[in-house]
């Protein structure tokens, strides 16, 4: 079992998350991603909005820690490809993001993931991806 | 397309580019614009790392990346000075990059219409036959509004 201490301890030995600020939230078996604001993840500053790649950086740590709850903390799943949806501009704002594993195969896992700001139901970007397993990865 | 919107861009587009806050958290540099097309880098920075164990770059630095370098090609791409927005960007993800290596991120925006250009995308580390992502991007004009279609 994955406690929230131990996707706090990997998300600091990882560079890429610790640069978008990124904080794990682990409620029983829901996992929430946030990342709160901080001026350095906007991309522009004239209206002024989150970078997109930056949201997509949020949900694509949102996938893989999704499957690293899934697989025990036995690795880092690699993507092999994404989608991302932009729906409405990520305002200088807290952001959230929540993933769900629709399928776990033996080596490919099919994950969604829904970023929002301050309503569940009015999200600000959504994706699909696949990810190879780390097991999958050693072969 | 004026020949003179691509000349602003290659005034403009090296402080879009690199200035932007996220662009100059991940250290994005400014190569080249041309009608349609945009050329951004990415040199290796440790703060990027999304693998402790391989010190490979997190994908979702080469996503940001990608996604600039598609938004400048956009704006190089509609026939007059706009601003844009991501709608939907796609992304296959076929090796890591390697540790240590810039990243060159070439975008083809290949069409637009009044409202929307579409474009392709490659992120390599010097061979361009040998990419590390190839993308799909649909941007979407927020700005002025252009005044017709254009394929490129």
């Amino acid at each position: 079992m994955v406690t929230e201490t131990d996707l706090i301890r990997a998300l600091e030995k990882i560079p890429y998350a610790k640069s978008l600020g990124l904080k794990p939230l682990l409620i029983g078996e829901e996992f929430t991603l946030v990342m709160p604001y901080q001026d350095t993840n906007i991309g522009n500053p004239a209206l002024p909005a989150l970078h997109g790649g930056a949201i997509s950086g949020l949900l694509e740590m949102a996938a893989i820690v999704q499957l690293y709850i899934a697989n025990e903390g036995t690795g880092l799943s690699k993507p092999i490809g994404i989608n991302v949806d932009y729906l409405r501009r990520g305002k200088p704002q807290d952001t959230y993001a929540r993933a769900l594993i629709f399928k776990q195969g033996s080596r490919v896992a099919n994950v969604r993931v829904r970023a929002w700001q301050e309503d569940y139901d009015k999200p600000i970007a959504a994706m699909h991806g696949h990810y190879l397993n780390p097991k999958a990865a050693e072969d | 397309m004026s020949t003179d919107h691509v000349q602003k861009l290659w005034e403009i587009g090296p402080t879009m580019a690199e200035l932007t806050p996220h662009s100059k958290l991940l250290g994005i540099k400014f190569v080249a614009v041309d009608k349609g097309r945009a050329t951004l880098s990415l040199p290796y920075n440790p703060e990027l790392i999304g693998d402790p164990k391989t010190r490979v770059i997190h994908g979702g630095a080469v996503t940001t990346l990608l996604d600039q370098a598609c938004g400048l090609a956009t704006l190089a791409g509609f026939d007059q000075p706009t601003s844009c927005a991501t709608l939907n960007l796609s992304i296959d993800y076929m090796r890591a990059a390697k540790p240590g290596e810039t990243i060159i991120a070439q975008a083809h925006c290949y069409k637009t219409t009044k409202h929307v250009a579409f474009l392709r995308a490659i992120a390599h580390d010097g061979d361009e036959t040998d990419p590390i992502a190839t993308a799909q991007a649909t941007f979407m004009a927020t700005g002025p509004r252009p005044k017709d279609s254009k394929t490129w």
